[in-house]
């Protein structure tokens, strides 16, 4: 037992892997990005999504920490035949990870869950979180049974992760290992009911307003 | 019961059926037992277990934004896990259907079940979700389609709350 705090006391902590930096790593995957269907969530992967541009089919959750990879599998499952991408941070998918093994044993091959794991709490003063003390939120993943699993830790394996988030046989998880350094926020809309119709309009037409 | 009777969860399956709904998830408890079989057997319903109730409140919202309706099947002690992720349904005004089977309530012989069971509808509707109740077999069919309704047409957070007394109380033999 530790009974120093261990690594929680240090905001630093020596990087041993080689790290992206968020928020170009996001840009690129997003790159042509198509019809793909977007759940992103706090903590700061919304800013990252919002900076590659807004898109009616982007929905955005600044709230319910934890809600964001179940509601890409609701809307996975809702929609197979199109592609869906979850785009989270380490804590926030943390708080409830039992929607990984929940996903694994619903086998959407149509979803992507692309963890921007940056080893802190980075939206609340970056503390050090569980994988920054070491745990391996991709090999969780893969002892769940995802299809496919990658760690990306270098620019030039982003080319390979956008392609399975665009045709890859699913459920596939991303982890990309970032820098500790946050990028300036920018804000999407944040009215959730409004962000919802804009997002049906676009997938379902306007008589999704009249159900 | 008689033995004609097939159960409210049948009538249940058949209002599924009827106001199509498409996704029905569930932390199981023996109440919705033979609903969750039946959903299970169904090609049309696309079901599955979670972990946690928690998880509820996210996969209906995914399920509507992709234009699907879908009810998430709990037990009372599963309530106080969802309570956070109510947030989203809520801000977004997504319709959100559960179902919520009681314990801890009609002649629980589990003592550890009090705690949620005695808050259950307090908690709900400090959370903004409407809950309608339903007392006997009989009322649950009515009951769940009114709340079928209001969850779906008028876009409101909508319990079913199945009193134990409709359950029986289970035994531990
Ligand atoms: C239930 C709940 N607890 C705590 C918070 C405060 N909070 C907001 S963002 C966040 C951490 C996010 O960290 P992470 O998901 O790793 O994303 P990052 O900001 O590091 O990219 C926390 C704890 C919250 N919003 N909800």
């Amino acid at each position: 037992m530790d009974l120093t705090n261990g690594p929680y006391r240090r905001r630093g902590g020596a990087m041993t892997t080689p790290r992206l930096e968020r928020r170009a790593a996001i840009v690129e995957l997003l790159e042509n990005r198509g019809d793909l269907l977007i759940v992103a969530g706090l903590g700061s992967a919304i800013w990252d999504v919002e900076s590659a541009g807004d898109h009616p089919l982007n929905f955005h959750i600044l709230g319910a920490m934890g809600s964001i990879v179940p509601t890409a599998l609701g809307l996975a499952i809702a929609q197979p035949t199109r592609r869906v991408l979850a785009v989270t941070g380490d804590a926030e998918i943390l708080m409830g990870f039992g929607t990984v093994p929940t996903t694994a044993v619903r086998k959407p091959e149509n979803l992507t869950i692309v963890v921007i794991d940056n080893g802190r709490f980075g939206e609340t003063g970056s503390q050090l979180s569980h994988t920054g003390a070491g745990v391996d939120i991709a090999g969780m993943a893969t002892a769940a049974g995802f299809s496919s699993v990658t760690t990306v830790t270098d620019q030039k394996d982003l080319a390979d992760a956008r392609n399975v988030i665009q045709n890859g046989a699913g459920p596939s998880m991303i982890v990309l290992k970032v820098d500790a350094h946050m990028p300036k926020v920018v804000m999407p809309a944040r009215d959730g009911a409004w962000l919802k119709h804009r997002f049906r309009n676009s997938l379902l037409g306007e008589d999704a307003a009249k159900e | 019961m008689n033995t004609n009777d097939p159960g409210w969860q049948e009538s249940v399956y058949q209002l599924f059926k009827q106001h199509n709904i498409r996704q029905v998830i569930y932390v199981p408890d023996a109440g919705h037992a033979p609903l969750i079989d039946r959903c299970l057997e169904d090609p049309q319903i696309k079901a599955g277990p979670l972990t946690n109730e928690f998880e509820g409140p996210g996969m209906c919202a995914g399920a509507w934004l992709g234009g699907e309706r879908s009810v998430l099947l709990m037990q009372s002690s599963g309530v106080g896990n969802i309570i956070n992720a109510l947030g989203l349904v809520r801000h977004c005004t997504i319709p959100f259907l559960t179902l919520v089977t009681m314990r801890g309530e009609w002649g629980e012989f589990n003592p550890w079940q009090l705690h949620m069971g005695q808050s259950t509808t307090t908690t709900l509707e400090a959370s903004g979700v409407v809950c309608n109740r339903a007392d006997s077999a009989e009322d649950v069919a009515p009951v769940v389609e009114s709340s079928i309704n209001l969850a779906f047409h008028s876009y409101a957070q909508v319990a079913v709350i199945i009193s134990q007394r409709v359950m029986g109380t289970k035994v531990f033999e």
